[in-house]
């Protein structure tokens, strides 16, 4: 690889307009394999669409999704081994289901509740997964860069063969921390593959305005990573560019990966998109939509009909309702979570405190609640 | 006079301040089209233009940095940190720099800056939207901190904070951003001068002292303390450094008795350091141990955000204990 006109030239594409595929960039999954993929996609879409109304119906307090990136999220998570690890961003809830967070455990942290993994501790979305070698989601943008960094680093010095990817935003790369996370991954040459979403938008920023860069990959010069970039709204292109680019990783060649992807929702529920977007651009954005897409190919190869996609909704919103139900029966954290984990052992102050804690009249209506 | 809530407020201050002052710049993050995740810039932009009210790259540290050297070279920027728990990747900027300039330079620069940032919980937004970190930037020699409590003194103290020679962090306590409405000027130019605390609850029993949205849970209790005969004076610090000692040492000398109440966790929080002022220079009138009611020592909770919060519930019975003492 040579030369930022490369970077720019080559997107790896594999769904061609007419659903087609690109014969050289096929990755040569299985039928099967493809179907549960779709699913998987269609599955997170229903469920972004459900807590938006139970955030607006006020039942819980936020949500964080990925409309319009389902393709970039679920097809680079499909591409890892077992062994390798995921480092969250905040929209990659597609990829902690499809690592096999019970989607049970996902909404009681949606709604913060006694069950919730966390505790009740974080807002929603904001998830810790050890068991499925998922990491921990942060709010602070661009941490988890460096983290991922360091995890594989670790790994790579015990002669141990993972490979860890790491998920942030094309705004993120404006953050200290993607300048030494992708700094350190050059140096130490760890096995690590940087997945930039480039969804357009950082919030009400766009990404001219976030970077002079003509692209996002080209950063990886600078760095001594390869650069790739990815149709992001192809799900079969996100998943042959990420086991390319742990190919790479995985022989001390770490990748930045730009995927090109919409956001085709607001930030989140706390954003209006409206105040800074047309109508027309969002229109656009939608005929790129990554589940249609999928989809009509899968129709074509005649694994996929109308009938299938309406069976598949209505189970999928039977298991978000009783998931729902269930969390809402849950009840909230006790006030002793509140104290523990600060440190391993509950010090003096915070014994005293809890005491105190105690005595206090108990406060109403919890959050998520 | 318009009623208006804080964040209309703020956004009138910052009009004044751009109509009268050219060198005045705001930058952030979606602070431009957008106005603000909580619309305190909105419309700004219109006014006064892509040259002077900037959507920045989501660089924290590069927001300050390059705050402090416009103001170097002669501007006077309004950075804006989306959300005080974003304050940290700029901490070095701020501490090591903002704070020190002028020291350092022998009185030669300043970083002339107001650092506007949102603070403090009460809205649902667990550990990374709620927390109150001006404990850390009181123990940096060099910077000044205000928190408002309310849309006239915001207004006020904002145009004095930018008036003023030194660089001021403006600590927005969010929860009230809306919720607390009062008469300003409209479009008039006004100061609230800095390290002026103002007594908004006279009383002779028991001393409360707070700032911000916490102020109003101080206020409610009092106001149920008097029930129970028992009469609090309530003193709002509006700024917090330098702190008003002369109006917290008077009102103590009288009442012998002081509740400190904050949001941050408790071990070395400022109330920390009030308490220890006040028996550094008030010892003699003490009829009770100083008490603080605050956030417990814990990172910011979601669920139980109320739980963790110092509400009225919480400092009535810290009241009660002190005044009985
Ligand atoms: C250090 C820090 N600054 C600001 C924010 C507020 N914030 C949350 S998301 C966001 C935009 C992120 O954009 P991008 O990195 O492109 O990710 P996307 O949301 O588009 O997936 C901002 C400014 C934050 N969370 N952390
Ligand atoms: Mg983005």
């Amino acid at each position: 690889m040579s030369g930022p006109e490369f970077v720019l030239g080559d997107v790896v594409k594999v769904l061609e307009p007419d659903s087609t595929v690109h014969p050289d960039n096929d990755p040569g999954l299985s039928p099967e394999r493809c179907v549960a993929l779709y699913e998987h996609m269609v599955m997170t879409r229903v469920l972004d669409e459900r807590l938006v109304t139970l955030q607006r119906q006020g039942r819980i307090g936020f949500h964080i999704g990925s409309m319009g990136e389902e393709a970039t999220v679920i097809g680079t998570a499909a591409a890892l081994d077992e062994t390798d690890w995921l480092f969250p961003c905040y929209r990659e809830f597609g990829a902690l289901l499809l690592r096999g967070m019970p989607l049970q455990s996902y909404m009681d942290n949606m709604y913060g509740n006694g069950n919730d993994p966390v505790k009740g501790r974080q807002m929603p979305d904001h998830y810790s997964a050890k068991p499925y070698r998922f990491g921990s989601v942060s709010s602070p943008i661009g941490t988890q860069i460096t983290q991922a960094v360091g995890f594989a680093w670790a790994a790579k010095l015990r002669g141990e063969k993972l490979a860890a990817i790491v998920y942030f935003g094309e705004g993120a790369t404006s953050s200290n921390e993607f300048h030494c996370g992708a700094n350190f991954a050059g140096v130490y040459k760890t096995p690590t593959v940087l997945i930039c979403r480039n969804n357009g938008w950082a919030i009400s920023v766009p990404a001219e305005k976030q970077s002079a860069s003509e692209t996002f990959a080209q950063k990886a010069f600078a760095y001594g990573l390869v650069p790739m970039r990815v149709d992001g709204n192809d799900l079969l292109a996100v998943y042959k560019a990420t086991r390319d680019a742990l190919a790479l990783a995985r022989a001390g060649k770490p990748v930045l990966l730009e995927c090109l992807t919409h956001r085709l929702s607001g930030h989140s529920t706390s954003d209006d998109p409206t105040r800074y977007r047309g109508q027309e651009e969002m229109a656009a954005e939608r005929a790129q939509d990554p589940l249609p897409r999928m989809r009509a190919y899968l129709e074509k190869k005649g694994l996929w009909s109308e009938q299938k996609q309406q069976a598949f909704i209505a189970k999928v919103d039977a298991e978000v309702k009783l998931a729902v139900e269930a969390a809402e029966k849950a009840p909230a954290p006790v006030l002793d979570t509140m104290f523990d984990d600060v440190f391993e052992q509950r010090p003096w102050h915070l014994r005293e405190q809890y005491e105190e804690s105690l005595h206090a009249p108990r406060a109403q209506g919890h959050g998520g609640h | 006079m318009t009623q208006m809530n804080m964040v209309k407020a703020i956004n009138d201050a910052l009009r004044v301040a751009m109509r009268q002052d050219s060198r005045v710049v705001v930058l952030g993050e979606d602070v431009g089209k957008v106005g603000g995740v909580f619309r305190v810039t909105e419309g700004l932009i219109n006014e006064f233009g892509a040259e002077r009210v900037f959507d920045t790259p989501l660089s924290e540290g590069g927001i300050i940095g390059t705050a402090v050297g416009m103001a170097l070279y002669g501007l006077v920027p309004v950075p804006e940190i989306q959300f005080a728990d974003f304050i940290f990747p700029a901490f070095d900027q701020i501490v090591s720099e903002v704070a020190k300039f002028r020291y350092r330079s022998g009185g030669e620069y300043t970083s002339k800056m107001v650092i506007r940032t949102p603070v403090g919980g009460g809205i649902r937004g667990g550990h990374y939207h709620s927390q109150s970190p001006e404990a850390y930037f009181i123990h940096t020699p060099g910077l000044k901190i205000v928190c408002p409590s309310n849309p006239y003194d915001a207004k006020g103290l904002f145009l004095a904070s930018l008036r003023d020679p030194d660089p001021v962090l403006f600590f927005e306590p969010k929860r009230i951003y809306r919720a607390a409405r009062s008469d300003v000027p409209e479009g008039e130019d006004y100061t609230v001068p800095l390290s002026v605390a103002k007594v908004v609850r006279p009383g002779n029993h028991v001393t409360v002292i707070a700032w911000g949205a916490m102020l109003y849970e101080a206020i409610e209790a009092s106001n149920k303390a008097a029930e129970q005969g028992i009469d609090c004076e309530v003193i709002d610090l509006r700024t917090l450094w330098p702190v008003d000692i002369d109006t917290i040492v008077n009102s103590v000398k009288k009442t012998g008795r002081v509740v400190v109440v904050h949001e941050a966790p408790k071990s070395c929080g400022f109330g920390a350091e009030l308490v220890s002022l006040i028996n550094e220079k008030a010892f003699d009138y003490l009829e009770a141990p100083p008490t603080r009611v605050t956030g417990w020592d814990t990172p910011f909770p979601y669920t139980l955000e109320n739980d963790y919060l110092p509400l009225a519930g919480r400092i009535l019975p810290a009241i009660a204990r002190v005044a009985k003492y």
